[in-house]
């Protein structure tokens, strides 16, 4: 074993006892992608045969795709070849050397969010030789969970502890070959969070890949596998309010989840990823694919989502209610502001019997900015009394902004109940005066509208994470009205 | 406290206001009746800093400043409390929570330390019971679902809360109940004091019976045209508005 290989081992296997990563060699593979360079992703991580063999046939078949340009986002053409594939966390001379070197307008932005100066180093990439404080809670935090028997790290953490796992759950809800970017991501992840809750199990606290100290070295190809055993239960907190540097343009994360009999997960993103500058250029292409597998009787999955950051967003979490009773939902905050786009939405695919599913989703636009909502409700023809509610909102603030709803309903089952209510509406100029009548400033008004309009998915929201979502919309939405 | 003169005002190119004159003193209350679309609402929206009227000619004074160049947030701050005729629902905000939001800015305006929740609970706990609010009132959305009358209470709620030197109440007795009127009213006359002024602007003299005014004024094609003490609105209830027209003319 060569010398680079035992650092990115220990590297690996040492994240949550160091807590930060420090001082390990760049290790970064030159541009471009090819079956060579697969191969020594693979090596580099020290992956069973299997796992090489499942990505070269991801990547042969995503050598005969083409990019998909249904969704309503416009960018220029992506050069594959001009991307580097892996690279180890970077050695911290390559980061800023303190806060001082970091953008000020990042550091504006985390004041506002009111996050601690330690974790902003963190965020923005500052190497910190000092024991991060978070580092004791990761490690309590472990202990505990391995007492209930909750397997919670790094994707090639479980490669390598528990490959039986890997091996059955990988790709069994986004085949490799799903999609142009999840065919990419399963060729060249490299690295992600992998979580298994035992049976009957209530998983003791929520899971959060805040937790989790390496997050920020993910990378661009990031893959998530939650499996929920027969009768379990977890919530898991994904992302972050505050906006994270990051080198990288294009983002194509997998997530897949699944749910057994009487298993519970619910999912909570705050996607908050540099978004680009007023102008927009810049920003973070964030290409995913999220997919929920109801797959036993009675299995719930609950998707909710605050997304206000990236460039460009192309995301449709999605659930697969296969078991019979099973249910899916989907709650959904997007706001775009300046020249953002997103493109987003849910499936509902309904297979067995007396499944339910709801769908809320609010799109606020401001500035120049374009909201899609994107909606499949499926019911098949097994699907005795399935039933479907769908709300869709649209705020607009200003008059350049656009939101638009394409809701595609499948039903092929007549017992199904499907019911679907859409709106667009501008911000109210009758709730704006109400407000500033009262005494209250423009901007907090619109904040408070907003906030109000929301009501409904934040309360899907763990605590903690609902409060930091609505200060994260009011910093998001600054200089938007005025 | 008050003065306007000649003001003129258009709405979408038209003029509505017409030269309107009137003079409030601190701690009186003024009524102002006058006939559909004669413009009652069009003055409380420009007193209060609304968008969408535009101000042609004349001049508003409060308390030495001059109104017309402060923004509606400000005028709130200093004081400018308008009941809406149609108060608006806001669906997710809660009512106490924007509520909170409202005193504390105002209070922040005027030098005060702001309130924090429980302080805020304590206050509003007495005015509540003013106008006997039902409480599960504060804790939904700001008017969504409320009853018409509901809708009014809240308004008189909101101002006993800010406190402010000028309430102009437009019409806050209409789709009130008889019990309901009363209660407001005592509510509104609780909250009477030597150094705040009222403009209430009715359609019927009976509100007047509860909240006796200073003065009456008559609103009628974008002028003040008649006014007088309070025994005007038994008049104007007799007999229309025709004859103070023709009286004018
Ligand atoms: N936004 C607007 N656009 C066009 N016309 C308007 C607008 N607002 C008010 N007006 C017109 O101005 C006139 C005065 O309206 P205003 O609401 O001030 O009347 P009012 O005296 O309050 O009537 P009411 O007793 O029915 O409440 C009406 O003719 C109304 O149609
Ligand atoms: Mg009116």
């Amino acid at each position: 074993m060569s010398t680079k290989q035992q650092d990115v081992e220990s590297l690996v296997g040492k994240e949550y006892e160091a807590g930060f990563i420090t001082d390990v060699e760049t290790d970064t593979v030159p541009p471009g992608l090819s079956e060579d360079v697969i191969r020594l992703i693979s090596t580099k991580k020290e992956e069973p045969e299997w796992l090489l063999e499942w990505r070269l046939k991801a990547y042969r078949h995503w050598l005969t795709m083409t990019e998909p340009t249904w969704p309503n986002v416009h960018y220029p053409p992506i050069d594959f070849q001009a991307i580097s594939y892996y690279s180890a966390p970077k050695s911290k001379e390559d980061g800023p050397k303190s806060l001082d070197e970091v953008d000020p307008k990042l550091l504006e932005t985390y004041d506002k969010l009111g996050i601690p100066l330690r974790e902003q180093e963190m965020l923005a990439g500052v190497a910190v030789d000092a024991v991060f404080d978070s580092v004791s809670v990761a490690t309590t935090f472990k202990e505990k969970l391995a007492d209930a028997g909750v397997i919670f790290g790094s994707f090639s953490e479980a490669v390598k502890n528990h490959p039986e796992l890997v091996n059955q759950y990988l790709g069994s809800v986004v085949p490799a070959a799903d999609n142009y970017y999840a065919a990419l991501n399963s060729a060249v992840f490299t690295d992600g969070s992998f979580c298994y809750i035992p049976k009957g199990v209530r998983c003791p606290m929520e899971l959060s890949t805040y937790f989790r100290i390496n997050a920020s070295n993910t990378g661009q190809f990031e893959r998530t596998l939650i499996i929920a055993d027969e009768g379990s239960h977890v919530s898991y907190l994904e992302g972050c309010t505050a906006p994270m540097r990051d080198e990288n343009q294009l983002h194509a994360a997998v997530v897949e989840l699944v749910a057994l009999d009487d298993a519970e997960i619910k999912y909570s993103t705050v996607q908050n990823w540099y978004p680009g500058d007023e102008k927009g250029v810049g920003g973070i292409y964030n290409f995913v694919t999220k997919r929920a597998d109801c797959r036993g009787k009675n299995a719930k999955v609950s998707w909710t989502q605050v997304e206000t950051g990236s460039a460009i967003t192309w995301k449709y979490p999605s659930c697969i209610l296969r078991g019979d009773n099973s249910v899916g939902e989907f709650y959904s905050v997007a706001l775009t502001n300046n020249y953002q786009q997103a493109d987003t939405g849910t499936k509902m695919i309904h297979l067995g019997k007396n499944t339910r599913s709801t769908i809320i989703s609010k799109g606020i636009s401001a500035g120049r900015a374009q909201n899609a909502y994107r909606g499949l409700v499926k019911i098949t023809k097994n699907a005795d009394d399935s039933r479907n509610f769908t709300q869709c909102d649209s705020l607009l603030i200003g008059d350049r902004c656009g939101a638009h709803t394409f809701p595609y309903i499948e039903v092929k089952n007549n017992t199904a109940q499907v019911e679907h209510e859409a709106s667009t509406s501008k911000i109210d100029e009758d709730q704006l005066f109400y407000c500033v009548q009262r005494g209250i400033s423009e901007e907090d008004a619109v904040n408070m509208i907003v906030n109000g309009f929301c009501k409904e998915v934040f309360k899907e929201l763990p605590m903690e994470f609902a409060v930091e979502a609505q200060k994260l919309l009011a910093v998001s939405l600054e200089g938007a009205v005025g | 406290m008050l003065n306007i003169s000649n003001l003129h005002v258009n709405v979408e190119g038209k003029e509505i206001l017409k030269g309107l004159n009137l003079d409030v003193k601190a701690g009186e209350v003024h009524a102002i009746m006058g006939p559909n679309g004669s413009g009652k609402s069009t003055l409380a929206h420009v007193l209060s800093g609304r968008d969408g009227y535009q101000v042609t000619e004349g001049t508003v004074r409060f308390e030495g400043k001059n109104l017309l160049e402060l923004a509606p947030e400000e005028r709130a701050r200093e004081g400018v409390f308008l009941a809406f005729q149609y108060p608006v629902e806001i669906p997710g905000v809660n009512n106490a929570y924007l509520l909170k939001a409202a005193l504390n800015a105002i209070r922040k305006h005027r030098g005060l330390e702001e309130l924090d929740a429980i302080e805020f609970m304590a206050l509003v706990k007495d005015k509540v019971a003013l106008v006997q609010l039902k409480e599960d009132l504060l804790t939904r959305s700001v008017n969504e679902g409320f009853s018409g009358g509901e809708k009014k209470r809240n308004e008189i709620f909101q101002m006993a809360v800010l406190e402010p030197k000028l309430a102009i109440l437009d019409e806050t007795d209409s789709g009130l109940d008889i019990d309901a009127l009363k209660i407001v009213a005592e509510g509104v006359n609780a909250l009477r004091s030597p150094d705040r002024s009222m403009i209430m602007i009715t359609h019927y003299q009976r509100l007047l019976n509860y909240i006796e005014p200073d003065y009456v004024h008559v609103l009628a094609d974008g002028q003040i045209i008649k006014s007088g003490g309070k025994e005007l609105a038994l008049e104007l209830e007799k007999r229309g508005y025709d004859w103070v027209r023709e009286e004018a003319a």
